[in-house]
C-alpha cells in the first residue's frame, strides 16, 4: 500500500525526537568546538561526524587526540565507549528482521541512542507502525542536526577566545549523560569508581587513564551486583 | 577531492583515528541487526558487564576534567572548575536537561575565572 499512510510514518519519526533536539544541538556544537581545539579544522570535523556518528566517543577521541595519544588509545577508547550500542543492535534487531540485507545495513548506520530509545518504546505501543519510516524519520533527524551542529561548533570554536574554556562544555555534556546512567546502587558505584580511578592514573603514560577508569568502573560495577553490596 | 587530500596530507592520524573508530564502530551497530536469525541476543555473560559501560566511561571522562590531584587538598579542591562541574552535576540530577546543564556550568565556570578568581 502506498499512500499518506506511508509518510505519516515517517513524520511521526520526525515529530517525536524534535523535542530530544535540545539536547542535541549543544551536544553537536561541543563536537564542532572540540575538533577546532584538538587542532582539527572544518573537514576532519565533518568527516568525523559523518564517519563515526556517536557523540561521546567523538568528544573522547577529539580530547586524545589534542594530547597527542597513540593512535590504539584514541581508537579503542572510542570503541569502549561505543561497545554500548551492541546492546542497542540486539534489542531492535527483531523489528528489522523481515527487511533486507540493504535496508538492514542502512538502518544499522543511523543507530543512536536517541533513535534507539524512541523506536523501541514507539514499536512496544504502536505495533501497526512501519517501523523503518519511523526509524528513519527520527534517526536521519539527529543525523540531519548533527552535522548541522557540527559545522555551527567549528566556526563558533575558531571564533571565540581561548580564555571563555569554551571546551569545559566537553565534560559538562558528559556530565549530563552520566546523572541519569547512574540509575541504581550498582551503576552509581561504577560511575564513582571509574571517576575515581581515572582521576588518580591521570597520569599514566599514553593517556591510558581514562580506559583504565573505565575497566575499573565497570570492574566495580559487575562486583557490587554479584555481592550486593 | 584536493581539499579531501590536502586535508588527509594535513591530518593524516586525525583521519586514520576517524576512518578505525567509524569502521569498528559500524560493526559495532551492525552486529545483531545483521546477524539476526542466527545469534538472538546479547550473551549474557556480555550482557552484564555491558550494563556498566555508560556510567563507567562517562564518569572517567568527567571526572579528570573537574579535577586533577594536587600537592596539597586545598590546592585540589580549590579549582573552579569543580566548582562549576559541582553546580552542573546538581543541575543534571534535578532536571536531567542537557542544556541547563552545560548552561549552568559555563555560567558558574565563567563567574570564578573572570569575577572570583580574577
Amino acid at each position: 500500500m502506498r499512500g499518506p499512510a506511508i509518510d505519516e510514518d515517517l513524520v511521526a519519526g520526525v515529530r517525536d525526537v524534535s523535542p530530544l533536539m535540545l539536547g542535541i544541538v549543544p551536544f553537536a556544537l561541543v563536537a564542532g568546538i572540540a575538533a577546532v581545539d584538538a587542532g582539527l579544522g572544518l573537514p576532519e570535523a565533518v568527516g568525523m561526524s559523518v564517519i563515526v556518528f556517536a557523540g561521546a566517543s567523538q568528544l573522547a577521541a577529539l580530547e586524545l587526540l589534542g594530547e597527542n595519544a597513540p593512535l590504539a588509545v584514541v581508537v579503542g577508547t572510542a570503541v569502549v565507549i561505543n561497545l554500548r550500542m551492541l546492546m542497542y543492535s540486539a534489542s531492535i534487531a527483531p523489528h528489522f528482521a523481515e527487511y533486507g540485507r540493504r535496508l538492514r545495513a542502512g538502518l544499522a548506520y543511523l543507530l543512536t541512542d536517541q533513535a534507539y530509545a524512541l523506536s523501541v518504546a514507539e514499536f512496544d505501543e504502536n505495533p501497526d507502525r512501519s517501523r523503518w519510516r519511523y526509524y528513519l524519520g527520527a534517526a536521519a533527524s539527529l543525523w540531519v542536526v548533527w552535522q548541522v551542529g557540527t559545522v555551527a561548533g567549528v566556526v563558533l570554536g575558531a571564533g571565540v577566545p581561548d580564555a571563555w574554556g569554551l571546551t569545559f562544555a566537553v565534560p559538562l555534556v558528559f556530565l549530563a549523560l552520566l546523572v541519569p546512567a547512574m540509575k541504581d546502587r550498582p551503576t552509581t558505584v561504577a560511575g564513582v569508581a571509574g571517576g575515581a580511578v581515572a582521576v588518580v592514573a591521570a597520569g599514566l603514560p599514553l593517556n591510558l587513564g581514562l580506559l583504565v577508569g573505565a575497566l575499573s568502573g565497570i570492574a566495580a560495577g559487575l562486583v557490587t551486583e554479584v555481592t550486593g553490596a | 577531492m584536493t581539499g579531501a587530500l590536502a586535508s588527509v596530507v594535513a591530518s593524516p592520524r586525525a583521519w586514520v583515528a576517524i576512518v578505525a573508530i567509524g569502521v569498528l564502530t559500524y560493526g559495532i551497530r551492525l552486529s545483531f541487526i545483521h546477524l539476526f536469525g542466527r545469534i538472538d541476543g546479547v550473551p549474557t555473560r556480555l550482557q552484564r558487564p555491558l550494563r556498566y559501560v555508560p556510567p563507567a566511561v562517562l564518569a572517567a571522562l568527567v571526572l579528570p576534567d573537574l579535577v586533577t590531584l594536587e600537592p596539597s587538598v586545598a590546592a585540589t579542591l580549590l579549582d573552579e572548575r569543580l566548582v562549576a562541574g559541582l553546580v552542573a552535576g546538581a543541575v543534571a540530577w534535578r532536571t536531567e536537561n542537557v542544556f541547563a546543564t552545560i548552561a549552568t556550568g559555563m555560567v558558574t565556570l565563567w563567574a570564578f575565572r573572570f569575577v572570583v578568581f580574577a
